[in-house]
């Protein structure tokens, strides 16, 4: 697999993954870094070891890969055991959510559609995870374009990523191995599309969902992830200077915008909204709710990057889905007379996707605000939907779109300066410096408007194309079958024995 | 002979076979059914969004009676099954013209 290996050892002697070679200013820059790590090497390794404060911003996830002043503020230090080690086990944690998701899904659906339900996320292990590996994260974390907006392609087969042992640090300033940073990225890669899901579920063509993951993850995906993770022109070391801690605008707005804009594309299911039939499962939505709760303790907490200050976003993660549970329930309680157990899940779910962009960038206090505010918007936002009568189906925008809205636009209002430190998010930490939190909520506002653009057109374009190949939905006859024989020649139940 | 078919909450299946039993009438086929009467279906809320579940569980049940017992077998199902709110159920009663044991080949009264 290290065709390259030989060109991805830096002057030091050290494994550098090609990506973070600077590109324009290469040959000033790798001299400087040559000099400075040579003039240190013997200095520094204690001090290193103590950077609490500064790691705790490495949480954002963001790259210093731009070179120039951000690049040499960040020091390099060897890889840790203990941050890597968090870096897999969270990466095994966010693998898990995407069972949970398909079990989370798959309980809302009619009992003759709940396999091609779970199929629909549980299959992007497979697709995005090898997608991922080909193509998809030297797309989002490359930076052979020179582009803000996309990576490159030297990154391709995980070439070079992390060096000869797969041990070589991340970049400047991050303690964690790149093998394991590219792993955990992309589990992410793999559960984005398949929260698109929820909005599609008992009609789409399964042939149309194939396509439509591989070329939305690699055009919509791995842009983002790079505009706003890799360096480029959303986060702290490009444009516009936003911060999301674990993925409000790359994960949960990006899934939201581009499910409410294929389901509209798609159109509702036959049975919308005359005919509509309750969830076929509780208790599978329940155990996945579960399941997505457990996993986000990897997905934000480990998006930390370090295992010293990794408690603050675990402890925020939880608090949120606890308030975000307790409002929903609350809200049924008073509105309708009794708290159901599907509105327990969905407060949940509620609540850990608005503290996802901010849950290392706030206290406490801020988090259970967060939880509470996303679980009040999005049960407006899915009753609003009701009325409509629109039909994304499992209320992939309601809950992600919505919820990742609110909590970006909340961690610009809730962000604590002490956990924006400048080494690791020049741009934001200035926005703070000058304008307080109103300076950074602009930020992410513009963030956000810009997501929602970019995804909605790209989005529409990629179904308008594939309209033109195929099918996007399956026939009225097909959709009354049940698309888990129709697609997958399986039957959840043995209709002769349930 | 006569067959009585009852259609009644599916909570109410254990009582209505000890009341047969306790009469010594034995035998007896459960089916699980959903149906609609004068309840027309439950409200359910998912989401704050109201489905309206057209057909409600039901247990069907199949018990055939020798003649002279059937007054008794239709006072202890219908006092088994009953609440006295809507959903409680129906009896039906029709003629049952040859039973036959499949084991011993036994005919009619000897068969039930």
């Amino acid at each position: 697999m290290h065709l390259n290996v030989k060109e991805n050892f830096a002057d030091d002697g050290l494994p550098m993954p090609p990506r973070f070679r600077s590109g324009n200013e290469a040959s000033a820059l790798a001299t400087f870094d040559r000099l400075r790590s040579n003039f240190f090497a013997g200095v520094q390794q204690q001090q290193l070891r103590r950077y609490g404060m500064g790691l705790m911003a490495a949480g954002a996830g963001l790259l210093p890969l731009m070179a120039g002043s951000a690049h040499a503020a960040l020091t390099k230090v060897p890889t840790d055991g203990a941050d890597t080690l968090l870096m897999l086990m969270g990466s095994a944690m966010v693998l898990l959510m995407t069972p949970g998701l398909a079990f989370f899904y798959g309980g809302f659906t009619r009992s003759k559609n709940v396999l091609n339900t779970m199929m629909m996320s549980f299959f992007l292990m497979g697709l995005i995870g090898v997608l991922w590996v080909v193509i998809g994260y030297s797309l989002a974390f490359g930076t052979g374009f020179k582009s803000p907006f996309i990576g490159g392609l030297e990154a391709m087969w995980l070439n070079g990523v992390g060096g000869e042992l797969g041990d070589a640090p991340l970049a400047d300033g991050f303690a964690i191995s790149s093998s394991s940073f590219a792993l955990f990225q992309g589990m992410f890669a793999i559960i984005t599309p398949a929260l698109i899901s929820g909005a599609l579920v008992e009609r789409i063509s399964f042939k149309a969902w194939f396509w439509f993951c591989l070329i939305w993850s690699l055009l919509i995906y791995s842009p983002m992830a790079k505009m706003v993770w890799g360096g480029g022109f959303l986060g702290p070391f490009g444009t516009i200077g936003a911060i999301d801690f674990a993925g409000g605008t790359v994960v949960h707005i990006a899934s939201g915008v581009a499910a409410l804009v294929a389901a509209a594309i798609i159109g509702p299911r036959t049975t919308w909204p005359n005919n509509k039939r309750p969830p076929h499962n509780v208790p599978f939505i329940l155990l996945g709710a579960g399941l997505l709760w457990f996993g986000w303790f990897g997905f934000n907490g480990a998006s930390m990057f370090a295992s010293k200050t990794a408690g603050y976003p675990f402890l925020t993660t939880t608090t949120a889905a606890s308030a975000g549970m307790l409002t929903w329930c609350l809200i049924e309680w008073f509105k309708d007379g009794k708290p159901t157990a599907v509105g327990a899940a969905t407060g949940a779910v509620a609540g850990l996707v608005g503290i996802t962009p901010a849950a290392g960038f706030v206290y406490m206090g801020a988090s259970l605000v967060i939880g509470a505010l996303t679980a009040v918007a999005c049960t407006i936002a899915v009753r609003v939907k009701s009325a409509i009568q629109f039909d994304d189906s499992l209320d992939t925008f309601m809950l992600h779109g919505v919820g990742g809205t609110v909590g970006a636009l909340l961690t610009g209002i809730f962000a604590v300066k002490a956990l924006v430190p400048s080494d690791y998010f020049p741009l934001s930490a200035k926005i703070m410096e000058e304008g307080g939190n109103a300076g950074l909520f602009m930020a992410q506002l513009k963030a956000v408007l810009i997501t929602y653009g970019f995804v909605a057109l790209g989005t529409a374009l990629i179904l308008w194309v594939l309209g033109l190949f195929m099918k996007l939905r399956v026939s009225a006859e097909d959709e009354d079958r049940g698309l888990d024989f129709v697609a997958h020649g399986e039957e959840a139940y043995d209709p002769m024995t349930n | 002979m006569k067959m009585i078919t009852a259609l009644v909450r599916p909570t109410k299946v254990d009582a209505i076979k000890r009341a047969l039993v306790e009469i010594d009438v034995i035998g007896m086929t459960v089916n699980d059914a959903r149906g609609f009467g004068r309840q027309k279906g439950q409200v359910e809320r998912y989401r704050g969004t109201e489905y309206t579940v057209e057909f409600l569980p039901k247990a069907k049940l199949m018990v055939v009676v020798p003649d002279d017992k059937l007054e008794a077998a239709i006072t202890a199902i219908g006092d088994a099954a009953r609440t006295g709110e809507i959903g409680d159920g129906k009896i039906f009663v029709s003629p049952v013209e040859m039973a036959i044991r499949i084991r011993t080949g036994d005919r009619d009264g000897t068969a039930l």
